[in-house]
């Protein structure tokens, strides 16, 4: 992404549709803008790093934190539903799902 | 059209992605355990729930059983690789994402050799390993189906959400041609035969242990580019595998002749119709937007744990099969019959106790066999190689013959002992005493005149109607040599 890229409504709408979220046409016109925005903020790190700055996913420069194979405390079913907005037998009850499996 | 016309005209392409879960204590990601089973909801913490604040760490078993099986299968293990988020929002992930490997799996580029049943052996090529998650269970509820569609809301389990996985990809399957289901049946075989070698899973299919993908396309001649896939997502047994490529290979090739374009999309797979139906297009419901786990950090497995995970690797099953056919010197065809019956360890343990391969083959695969058969057990249940070893030693001895063997396993399947201790229980042991043998045998020449005459003759075949009246004076128990001898000493002497 450079400074220059901008972000479309269209673009938001796809996010939107991916997260499962609802947005008006006035929400995906305001949310481009602001996302325009802050991608432009962002693409200013590629002014500093230079050719020999590698690409990093982690700002702390550690490798092979692994723990041992080893049961530890687990929750309840009812800790684990404590704030599940409905539950049902011990699960968890979400709205049903079309189209998709 | 049929599949026999339709890979007549069509080149197959199959491609296999198949999920095998580890069998580690615990999760991938968080110290929850790793158990098939228990009530809903209680295999879990606050990270397999994706709660916030909640932060995973690496299983390192999880990752050495992913090396192993990298290894197992010949492919390079990365000297550094990561974690990436797979973005999809659907209730059976709790975090809104599965933690998985994209661009930097931990294994890639090797191959698998699978055995088809005639012995053919086919290479599979395959692209990569890489770890990842299970996710949680979701039951619809309500619709008159118990599918998704009409369903009025679905319960979900996070008992299994988090459970380690690894994903071995191929590379596209070339050359198959006829026997293109044949083949994707024998590879999923072969992995699950090699998971089990390897003992990093139970690798039990029924139990949803290991689950395949089967991307199937066609295209006009081995030299046209690849026509547009189909995916049918998770075929859970080595006959549905095989079932649905016939059926996705037929189906696309009717479409084709029809002049219509194949769809490329995901399929469902019904066991009791065999037949795919269509699931969901492959569309933008697939933009994962992958990006670097920034809550975990890079994984770099030194060369030297590699080397010593290396060096734990079991014999593989194809080469165990090609060693022991050498050493044993059977024929293909035995060699398979032992593979396809599950006699293979059972026949090495009793040539390790000191049988002769070929009579512990005679053995496990015929009478034991059929014993089996009999009683809707495996083989091995009804008897050990040390018995079954112990079996040819005491006709060896010369105090069994083949029949009384049989009287004696059928004893020991029945649990009433080992060998010997049968054998002597039910007092089958040959005869050693030579006054019964004898008289037996005077007595048979004494009612049998013009039998004699014959062997006097010369007609040594005719030797053959006195011993029928000899093993049953004898009760079976006469060594049938000894009794010859007799017989022509007391001819000719």
């Amino acid at each position: 992404m450079t400074e220059s890229s901008a972000i479309t409504p269209e673009q938001v709408e796809h996010l939107a549709s991916l997260s499962r979220i609802a947005m008006s046409e006035d929400e995906l016109k305001s949310l481009a803008g602001d996302l325009s925005t802050i991608l432009g903020n962002v693409a200013r790190i590629n002014e500093v790093a230079g050719d020999d700055v590698p690409a990093t996913s982690h700002p702390i420069p550690l490798t092979n934190v692994m723990r041992p194979d080893v049961v530890g405390e687990t929750l309840s079913s009812e800790q684990a539903l404590a704030s599940a907005p409905a539950a049902a037998d011990d699960k968890f009850l979400v709205p049903q799902i079309l189209g998709e499996v | 059209m049929k599949y026999e016309d339709a890979i007549k005209k069509y080149d197959p392409v199959i491609g296999i992605e198949v999920h095998v879960e580890l069998g580690t204590a615990t999760k991938m990601f968080d110290a929850a355990p790793n158990t098939f089973g228990g009530g809903p909801n209680t295999n879990v913490t606050p990270t397999s729930l994706g709660l916030p604040g909640s932060l995973p760490v690496v299983n390192e078993k999880g990752v050495e059983y992913a090396i192993k099986i990298g290894l197992a299968l010949g492919c390079e293990i990365a000297e550094t690789c990561r974690f990436a988020r797979k973005n999809y929002f659907y209730p059976d992930v709790p975090k809104d994402f599965q933690t998985s490997q994209s661009d930097e799996p931990i294994a890639s580029e090797g191959q698998v050799e699978v055995e088809l049943e005639d012995g053919t052996i086919v290479t599979v090529p395959v692209e990569r390993a890489h770890m990842e998650e299970d996710a949680g269970k979701n039951t619809h509820v309500g619709g008159a189906t118990g599918r998704i569609q009409g369903a009025d809301h679905s319960l979900v389990d996070y008992n299994r959400a988090g459970v380690p996985l690894v994903e071995i990809v191929t590379h596209p399957i070339t050359g198959t041609g006829e026997r293109a289901a044949e083949v994707a049946a024998a590879y999923v075989r072969t992995l699950r035969d090699i998971f089990r070698a390897l003992d990093v899973s139970e690798a039990r299919m029924e139990q949803g242990n290991v689950r395949a993908d089967v991307n199937v396309s066609l295209r006009e001649s081995p030299d046209a580019p690849l026509g547009t896939r189909t995916e049918t997502k998770n075929v859970n047994s080595f006959r549905s595998i095989e079932r649905a490529v016939r059926f996705e290979i037929a189906r696309q090739a009717t479409l084709l002749e029809a002049g219509e374009k194949i769809v490329q999309e995901t399929r469902h797979f019904h066991e009791e119709t065999g037949e795919t139906s269509s699931g969901r297009p492959k569309s933008d419901a697939d933009d994962y937007r992958y990006f670097p786990e920034p809550d975990l950090v890079p994984l770099e497995p030194s060369r030297d744990w590699v080397e010593q995970l290396r060096a734990t690797l079991p014999e593989l099953p194809a080469q165990k099969r090609r060693r022991l056919l050498a050493e044993w010197n059977f024929s293909d065809l035995e060699m398979r019959d032992i593979v396809n019956a599950g006699l293979l360890e059972a026949i090495e343990d009793t040539v390790a106790a000191g049988t002769k391969p070929a009579q512990a083959r005679k053995w496990w695969t015929g009478e034991v066999a059929r014993l089996a058969n009999q009683e809707e057990k495996r083989p091995t249940e009804l008897v050990t190689p040390a018995q079954v070893a112990e079996l040819v030693e005491l006709i060896g001895q010369g105090k069994l013959n083949d029949k009384l063997a049989k009287d004696v396993l059928s004893g020991v399947a029945a649990g009433e002992g080992d060998p010997a201790e049968v054998m002597k229980a039910r007092d089958l042991e040959i005869v050693e005493d030579t006054g019964a043998l004898e008289a037996a045998v005077e007595e048979a020449i004494a009612a049998n005149p013009d039998v004699v005459e014959k062997i006097k003759g010369g007609k040594m075949q005719a030797i053959g109607a006195l011993m029928g009246p000899i093993m049953k004076a004898t009760r079976g128990q006469a060594d049938a040599g000894k009794a010859k001898d007799l017989i022509l000493a007391k001819i000719n002497g």
